[in-house]
Parts: C-alpha cells; sequence; structure tokens
C-alpha cells in the first residue's frame, strides 16, 4: 500500500524542513493502568454475527434487512445503528479458512479505544473523552457540536453520524459503559465478549489479553491449544483447538500509539482492510504543531503588539485619507 | 467629501435577477437538510463526513475572502498607502466571505443548536485544531464588521462615530492581520491529524501550516487582482492595472517560496515518483502545479504583468491553484478506505450555489448603495 510507505518518510522530512525540534513534541499518550480491552482473533470467529445482534440490543438499534426477508443481521459496515460489524475475507476460491490463498476469514470492526484517540484529540468541545480507569473512549452528545471532525480524525472511521436524523448524534461503540448501560461498572463484560461462542472476541484488561495474544504468537501451528471464552481473566469455558498459522502482529499493541481492542489473525491486517498506521499517533503529531505555534499564546501575543505597533505608526502617515 | 462614492447604477439588472433564482432553490433545500435531516440533502456518508457545504464553504471560501488581509498587510503592515483605494472593496468582499464560512459551517454542523458549547470555556480542548479555526473565524468576522463600520456610517452621516472609530481602528486592523494568519494555516493544520486518509502528495504533516497560509496569502492578493480587474471591466470604470501589477511583484515571491516548500518536502521524502504515478493524484497534482507555475511566469515579466488581460488570468489560474489545493487534499484524492465513495448531490452544490449568488447579490447591493468603490477622480 503506497500510503503506508509515505507516511513515515514524511514525519523525518517534514519536521527537518520546518525545523520543529523533537525536544518540545508531544509524544504517543500511554496505556490507562486499569485499560480495559477485547482481544479479537479472528481464526476463531466463526461469522455467526452473535455479537452484531447483542450489540443492538444492548445499545437499543434495530437490526439492518436487506430486503424482505430478515433472517440475520445484514449490516455492511459501521452506521449510526450499527457499532460491530462483522465483515468477510475471501480470496481466489475462498474455501480454506484462515489460509491467505484461496481463503476466507472474517474481520471484525468496531471502535478500536485507541491509547491516544485522534478523535479525542480533534474534538474542539471535548465530546470525545478517554476514560482516564478504563481507557474507554467515550461520546458525550449533550457537548456535541456535530462538526464530525472525530470521523475524519479517526484512523479507522469508526464515529459514525446519523445524517437521516435533523436531530442526530455521534454514534460509537463506548465498551457498553455509557450512562444506562454500565456494564463495566457492575463488573459485566462487553456484550459481543459475552455471546461469542467461540472466544474470537475475549474481554479482560488490556494486559492480560496482551499477554493472551503473546502466548497465542508462540504456539506451534497444529498443536491443541485451549482457547477460553469470556472473559480472559475469568473463562466461563474453553474449548480445544488446532493452532492456526498466525500472522506474528499483534494489531493494537504499537499502532498509531496501540489500541486497547486487540486483533491476531492468519492473514495480514492490510489484508483485512486495516489502515496503515505507523507507531507515532497522528494526534501526537497535530498537537505538537499546534502546542508549538499557540504555546501560552506567546507568538501570537507578540504578534499582536509588533502590529498594532506597526499599524498605528503607518495610519497616522495616512492622515488624511481616513478623515 | 470622500474619496469613495456609491456606485449609481440600477440594483434590479438580468444577472441579479438570475443570482434571485439561484438563492431561492438553495434555500428550498436547506429547508429539507433542516425539516429531514442532512442525509436527504447530501451524500456525505461514514468515510466522507466533510463535503462541498465544509470544503467549499470554509476551507475554500474563507481563503477566498482572503483579500482584505492581504491588502491590509500591504497598506498598513507594508505601509503602501497607494494601495489604499482597493481596501473597501476588499473588505467588503472578505466580509462577505467569512460569513459565508460561518454559515457554511453552522448548516453543515449536526447539532447547531449546540454550537455555542464552542465559546464556553469548559467545553473547549484546548488540542484541538477546530476549536482554533471555529474561535478564530468567529473574531474575525466580528473584526471585520468593525473594519467594515466606517463604511455604513458615513452613509448614514454619523460623523462623529466615524471619527471616534478611526481613533481606535489600529488595533483592529492589527488583530485583522494576526487572526487570518492563525486560522488559515491552522485549516492547514487539520490535514495532519486526519492522517492517512490525505493522499500522500498533500500529507506534509508538519509543513501544512505553512503550505495553507502561503496559499491563503496568495489567494488573498489574486483576489484583489481580480475584483478590481473585473469592476473595471464589468462596471466599465478606469482601469487599475498600474497598481495591480505592482501587488503581482509580491505574489511571485509568494508562489515561489510555496512552490519551494512543496516540492523540496516531497523530494526530500521520497514522494516524487507519486507525481508521475498516472493515477488521479498525480493527475490533479500535475494540474494543481500548472496554475501556480502559470502566474508565476505572468507575474515575474514585466512586459506580461503590465497587461490587464494577462494580469486577470493570471489571478484567475491563482485562485483556482489554491482553491484546487485544498479541494484536492481534504476532499479529491482524499481516500477514507474501501467501501467509501463522495461526489456532492445536486441539491447539495445547489446550496453551496445559493449562498455564493446570495454572498454576489449582497455584495452588489453595497457597492451600490453605500460608499465602497473608489472615486477615480480623486486617485
Amino acid at each position: 500500500m503506497k500510503r503506508r510507505d509515505f507516511l513515515k518518510a514524511s514525519l523525518g522530512g517534514g519536521a527537518a524542513l520546518l525545523g520543529t525540534g523533537t525536544a518540545e513534541a508531544r509524544g504517543n499518550l500511554e496505556p490507562a493502568e486499569d485499560a480495559i480491552g477485547m482481544l479479537y482473533d479472528s481464526t476463531l470467529c466463526i461469522g455467526c454475527k452473535a455479537c452484531v445482534s447483542k450489540c443492538k440490543e444492548v445499545n437499543g438499534m434495530p437490526p439492518t434487512s436487506l430486503g424482505e426477508e430478515t433472517a440475520w443481521d445484514a449490516a455492511r459496515d459501521l452506521s449510526a445503528e450499527t457499532l460491530n460489524v462483522i465483515k468477510v475475507y475471501s480470496e481466489g476460491a475462498g474455501k480454506l479458512k484462515d489460509a491467505v490463498k484461496d481463503g476466507y476469514t472474517f474481520e471484525k470492526r468496531s471502535c478500536m479505544h485507541c491509547v491516544d484517540p485522534g478523535c479525542v484529540s480533534v474534538c474542539p468541545v471535548t465530546a470525545m473523552r478517554r476514560d482516564p480507569k478504563t481507557g474507554i473512549v467515550t461520546h458525550h452528545p449533550d457537548a456535541c457540536i456535530g462538526c464530525r471532525t472525530c470521523m475524519v480524525g479517526c484512523p479507522y472511521n469508526v464515529p459514525q453520524f446519523d445524517y437521516d436524523n435533523p436531530f442526530g448524534e455521534i454514534h460509537k461503540c463506548q465498551m457498553c459503559n455509557q450512562a444506562g448501560v454500565e456494564r463495566i461498572d457492575q463488573g459485566e463484560m462487553t456484550g459481543c465478549a459475552e455471546v461469542c461462542p467461540t472466544g474470537a472476541t475475549l474481554f479482560g484488561s488490556r494486559k492480560a489479553l496482551m499477554e493472551e495474544a503473546k502466548r497465542r504468537m508462540t504456539l506451534k501451528p497444529g498443536e491443541i491449544y485451549n482457547y477460553p471464552r469470556g472473559d480472559v481473566r475469568n473463562p466461563e469455558s474453553h474449548h480445544e483447538k488446532a493452532v492456526p498459522e498466525y500472522q506474528q502482529h499483534i494489531w493494537g499493541e504499537k499502532e498509531a500509539g496501540g489500541t486497547n481492542v486487540l486483533h491476531i489473525s492468519s492473514i495480514p491486517f492490510d489484508k483485512l482492510g486495516m489502515p496503515p498506521l505507523e507507531e507515532r499517533s497522528y494526534a501526537s503529531i497535530s498537537e505538537t504543531v499546534q502546542h508549538t505555534l499557540y504555546s501560552y499564546m506567546a507568538l501570537p501575543a507578540i504578534a499582536l503588539a509588533g502590529l498594532t505597533y506597526v499599524v498605528r505608526r503607518n495610519t497616522d502617515d495616512e492622515g488624511g485619507d481616513d478623515s | 467629501m470622500s474619496a469613495y462614492q456609491p456606485l449609481k447604477r440600477p440594483l434590479v439588472t438580468l444577472p441579479f435577477l438570475v443570482l434571485t433564482v439561484i438563492a431561492l432553490i438553495g434555500t428550498y433545500y436547506l429547508a429539507q437538510r433542516f425539516i429531514h435531516g442532512m442525509g436527504i440533502v447530501t451524500n456525505l456518508n461514514g468515510g466522507y463526513a466533510w463535503g462541498v457545504w465544509v470544503v467549499y464553504d470554509v476551507v475554500v471560501g474563507t481563503a477566498l475572502a482572503c483579500g482584505g488581509y492581504a491588502l491590509a498587510i500591504t497598506v498598513y503592515v507594508m505601509n503602501k498607502g497607494k494601495y489604499h483605494p482597493l481596501m473597501r472593496t476588499a473588505l467588503l468582499a472578505s466580509l462577505l466571505g467569512y460569513g459565508l464560512g460561518g454559515v457554511g459551517a453552522m448548516i453543515d454542523m449536526g447539532r447547531y443548536w449546540q454550537f455555542y458549547n464552542i465559546f464556553t470555556p469548559w467545553h473547549m480542548n484546548f488540542n484541538s485544531v477546530m476549536l482554533e479555526v471555529g474561535l478564530c473565524v468567529a473574531t474575525y468576522i466580528l473584526v471585520l464588521c468593525i473594519e467594515f463600520a466606517p463604511t455604513l456610517l458615513e452613509r448614514f452621516g454619523a460623523k462623529g462615530l466615524v471619527k471616534a472609530l478611526n481613533k481606535v481602528l489600529f488595533i483592529f486592523i492589527a488583530l485583522g492581520v494576526l487572526l487570518p494568519t492563525m486560522h488559515q494555516s491552522s485549516l492547514g493544520s487539520m490535514l495532519i491529524a486526519m492522517g492517512w486518509k490525505v493522499h500522500p502528495l498533500w500529507q506534509s504533516l508538519h509543513l501544512q501550516p505553512l503550505l495553507a497560509i502561503l496559499t491563503a496569502l496568495t489567494m488573498g492578493f489574486a483576489v484583489v487582482v481580480f475584483e478590481a480587474s473585473f469592476s473595471s471591466v464589468g462596471f466599465r470604470r478606469p482601469s487599475e492595472t498600474p497598481l495591480l501589477a505592482g501587488l503581482g511583484k509580491g505574489i511571485v515571491g509568494l508562489i515561489a517560496a510555496y512552490l519551494l516548500f512543496r516540492f523540496g518536502e516531497i523530494l526530500i521524502n521520497g514522494k516524487f515518483g507519486l507525481i508521475f504515478a498516472g493515477d488521479l493524484g498525480s493527475l490533479m497534482f500535475l494540474l494543481e502545479t500548472a496554475l501556480f507555475v502559470f502566474p508565476l511566469l505572468v507575474l515575474s515579466s514585466a512586459k506580461y504583468r503590465g497587461q490587464g488581460s494577462l494580469l486577470l488570468w493570471a489571478s484567475v489560474s491563482m485562485l483556482f491553484a489554491g482553491s484546487l489545493y485544498r479541494f484536492n487534499a481534504f476532499l479529491i484524492t482524499y481516500d477514507p478506505g474501501a467501501g467509501y465513495s463522495y461526489f456532492p448531490s445536486t441539491p447539495e452544490i445547489m446550496v453551496t450555489a445559493g449562498m455564493v449568488a446570495l454572498e454576489i447579490m449582497i455584495f452588489l447591493i453595497v457597492v451600490k448603495k453605500f460608499p465602497v468603490l473608489h472615486d477615480a477622480k480623486h486617485a
């Protein structure tokens, strides 16, 4: 993917040209100490969409139908009425589960709950917030002005505005912990992880999930592993399955500062539609530039003082012209 | 007696009636947007959250309204008083252009009834480039109103008030130079957070604010040249070519600096090959660059610069160049990934066309009723 190749270069070159030192640069934010998250293992997903259905039930959203017969939820992508969706990857004959060639697999799309969220950084009115304790990226419609900068500032196109409602709002996954739902605060897990029959969506702390993901990376393909379901620290049950050939890549460990929702797969992530991200978050670059120019409003204040002096002198010269 | 006079021409002309019809069609679709929501009027979607309303009305429109800004720098900072006769026209066009930007932002705002949250300190997010743009543009519209106020007050004979205002006007003129420098560069900074979705040829990260301010300035000067040349042709007024040719020299420096940084960034970051990739991005880049180079060639030659028609064409080319730079970065080569596409719907375009028509109508009314245009006899 060409965009991936050039972004890294742009980082260094741009900074050098403008002379913005890295000394003042704001680095990526760090994960919250007790961040919670999810681990999605595409090799375990069977595409049953129980998670899509449960998500809509928890969030009070209607199913999406494809014509008259509504046998299953047919949402194709995230929308104001779909906060979680399962997509299909298919190559060639599309017959072998988890094979790159002639294979197929599934991929979950929902908010990744970035460690350094673009939406939080760009929102002018603090309607997007990162919960300091859980790391959940929350949305607050009472503050939102609907400018949709969060949508363009999200590397995953997650926040969705309800365009069909004259009084619409932004919708996104809030890990089932928004006011009125509060599953996490009540010690429950997210709806999608709770109903997943294969443990493809696993709930837990970011740390525990990262350990689990790293463990799976070390397993030998073909050997039997006892996969947990539900909550990684307190699984409600396990099932045994042969280990697939994992890509040695945990999506969300480092991408743009990392995410609390981690993905692992046997298919390279660019083929699964994940964006071309470097380790440095765009939020951190944007804020570095902005705070270099507007630190304590010093530059604008000096500029205004200078301009006022010059303009005053020059308007006095003209005299008669303005009277 | 003021050196400025209302233009003594009939108000209702055929072009004026055509503009009225366009404005009415726009108003109809605008009503639909507020009754049924944005979905019924626009082609916006989950990947393309910003369409022509944001990109034309706000991003391009305010840059086209930089005439007042560019001229204020020339007259009040560089102390070139001879350009003063162009000032009121430029200020009026800026006020209208920024007004359109402000109204456009409100129309596009999904939750416009809460817009005031941007002014409440407990909501403000000081990391947000959008906050800076919003606050700064709002303040600048007020400053433009104050800068333009003497023209209106003069018409109503409020001499005392004009005199008092003129005493403190220098503060607002200074603000009128500072504020556009801030928000026009920030409009570029907004692209940083849009990250990988912005085409590599337009994603210059740290250089975004610099490229944005350089192009805003060229567009500002271009619009001054355009308006003055056009009004001398359109209203059959004496030509101001010698004055404008002088501005042209300044523009050469701006375009040269812009091209230097633009190509420097592309070369240093090894993106040069993308220019000739033969895809949409490369095509748009070449077109955009040609539009910047043409005025550079015309304006760097003393011979061509002195010709009114070439000067007009150079300014038009520059306006298209700066506009295309913004359209390319924010919309045309912007790619949020597979599954998303956007082309503005007819109603969406009509709303923007209607607002531009309204802007031109107000411009025509004001220059015919108020002392905006400089009387050639006094020059």
